[in-house]
């Protein structure tokens, strides 16, 4: 069977005067996020519950609505 | 013309009651009571519940409607929501909203009030108790709780038209709705090897069209309970969709979804048909491929994916706005603003999802999973990525995973403080929410349609409200200023 794609995408929306500013992809700002994200998982490592196994585990709902 | 978009969210909220006894109903009721023992309120009238009614005028044989319980605890808040135990579940109803950026304010407000009666039954639990609430829909085991939506429709429209042109929107925006989880909890070999889904709930779908909400769910759930003038309109209510952490997300279902229903109000469609040649394979599918490149059969025998029929909806959307305006949304400048989110979330979904995880959760979900992943080498199915997973949608500031993600906010904190007590303006919300403010002492149950009073000297007198867009702050906020007492007010109406 042939396949045919749909898609038809609309121009865009005309924007008003909208200044994009695109920070350049410079080593520094690649670092900063590298070290954003170490300290996101350090906090996840302290907040997530200790014993992650029994934790899954004693997480049962029953069905709702 | 499309009748106004009012608009509402249900949601059952996980619970897990450490040291307690396993009852979730009783742990529920906990709760609510906590919150609630020391607020103005009123019990909940079941007078007009019907949800066993079909909007297709009758009732499949041996389709199971749902029951009402009566017995267990309901109250009425001042700002127009109803906080109750659904089931096994804690439950908090929004008031009817005037557009979605309101829905997404009251929404959050839930949060609020879910948080507060945490905090209230612990003061009450025995030591080494504590009652804590996630907002999702599964618990990864096979048993869901569901998240609804409902919109205000108009009644002339059939519902069979309804649920057609509407199907391939509810397969579709998941890839923004999606609320994300990790593996599958679909029995059998189309369980195995899965990851990551994009949404919680796809996978528990099994009809197209019914009644049902608790097994053999359907993709459009037929209940006809329109809590408002049964001649003039309908309550869509909608069942398929996740519940969203992110504000953006939140505001998008609402939002596009109102906007395709005026579409299908209106005959915006223009004879284009995007008919899916099977909706619960087709939903399953798209859940399953994070890279949103799954395509999936239209009924006319072309094969499409998600990212695609959400172009070719909004761009219909786009024209509908240009042709008609989006008053219907509240105003003109939300449905802009749905317009523009909607077009910046597909582009980024299009180029890579990762561009969109400030604002989608299940790509938020999945780049904080594989980031986890990576850090410690696990495989997909360790534990730790389940509570992960689960912890995302903890409500406890000090646990939740969500908050400590940059996400992208649409409403500010101190408007969601206030909403916890006072009611939207727009709707007959205000006026149930206002009389409650009040006269708490002298209401003596409520319902979406109507107020009971007692006076303590005449029988029970029953205000009926069957007009969603009347009681509002315009039309009432004068009378009730007037009004000392509530025989006052009573007198007034029927004067």
């Amino acid at each position: 069977m042939p396949e045919r794609e749909l898609k038809r995408k609309p121009a865009a929306a005309p924007r008003e005067e909208q200044v994009i500013e695109e920070a350049p992809a410079t080593a520094p700002q690649g670092e900063k996020l590298k070290a954003e994200l170490d300290d996101l998982l350090d906090e996840i490592d302290e907040v997530l519950e200790e014993n992650a196994e029994e934790f899954v585990r004693n997480y049962v709902q029953k069905g709702g609505e | 013309m499309a009748v106004a978009k009012v608009c509402g969210i249900e949601t059952e909220y996980g619970i897990n009651h450490v040291g307690g006894d396993g009852n979730p109903v009783a742990s529920s009721s906990l709760l609510v009571n906590a919150y609630v023992m020391d607020l103005a309120r009123a019990g909940w009238d079941f007078e007009d519940e019907t949800p066993g009614n079909d909007a297709r005028g009758f009732a499949r044989e041996g389709a199971m409607p749902p029951e009402v319980e009566t017995h267990l605890v309901n109250a009425v808040l001042t700002n127009g929501a109803r906080y109750y135990v659904d089931h096994a579940h804690p439950e908090f109803s929004t008031p009817e909203c005037i557009d979605p950026l309101e829905a997404v304010l009251y929404d959050k407000a839930g949060e609020e009030v879910l948080r507060r009666s945490m905090q209230a039954v612990g003061r009450s639990l025995p030591p080494g108790q504590s009652i804590v609430v996630y907002k999702n829909n599964s618990d990864s085991k096979g048993n869901s709780y569901g998240t609804h939506e409902n919109y205000l429709m108009d009644r002339a429209v059939p519902f069979a038209r309804i649920a057609h042109l509407i199907t391939p929107h509810f397969v579709s925006r998941q890839i923004f709705t999606g609320a994300g989880k990790v593996g599958s909890e679909t029995p059998g070999a189309s369980g195995r090897d899965v990851s990551f889904q994009i949404a919680q709930r796809s996978e528990f779908f099994e009809e197209e069209i019914g009644l049902e909400t608790t097994l053999k769910r359907p993709i459009v759930n037929t209940r006809d309970e329109p809590h408002a003038d049964p001649q003039r309109y309908r309550r869509l209510h909608v069942i398929v969709g996740d519940a969203n952490m992110s504000e953006v997300a939140t505001f998008l279902k609402m939002g596009t979804t109102a906007i395709v229903l005026a579409l299908i109000e209106d005959d915006g469609f223009d004879g284009v048909d995007l008919a899916l040649a099977n909706p619960v394979q087709a939903i399953r599918h798209v859940a399953l491929d994070p890279t949103l490149a799954a395509v999936v059969d239209m009924a006319d025998g072309r094969t499409v994916t998600a990212l695609a029929l959400q172009w070719e909806l909004y761009g219909l959307a786009r024209k509908y706005a240009e042709d008609r305006g989006l008053d219907c949304l509240g105003d003109d400048a939300v449905g802009q603003m749905v317009l523009q989110r909607w077009e910046d979330v597909l582009q980024g979904l299009e180029t890579d999802p990762s561009q969109v995880s400030g604002q989608v959760d299940w790509a938020a979900k999945l780049q904080l999973l594989e980031a986890y992943r990576d850090r410690h080498g696990l495989d997909w199915d360790d534990s730790r990525l389940a509570a992960v997973d689960l912890q995302y949608h903890d409500l406890r500031p000090e646990r939740s995973l969500y908050a400590r993600l940059d996400m992208e906010h649409l409403v500010k904190t101190a408007d969601v403080l206030s909403a916890v007590s006072e009611p939207p303006r727009r709707t007959r919300a205000y006026f149930r929410g206002q009389c409650l403010k009040r006269w708490a002492s002298a209401v003596a149950s409520a319902n979406w349609d109507s107020l009971v009073f007692d006076l303590g000297t005449d029988p029970l007198r029953r205000v009926p409200m069957m007009d969603p867009l009347r009681g509002t702050a315009e039309h009432v906020e004068e009378l009730l200023r007037e009004c000392a007492t509530p025989a006052e007010l009573l007198a007034r109406l029927s004067g």
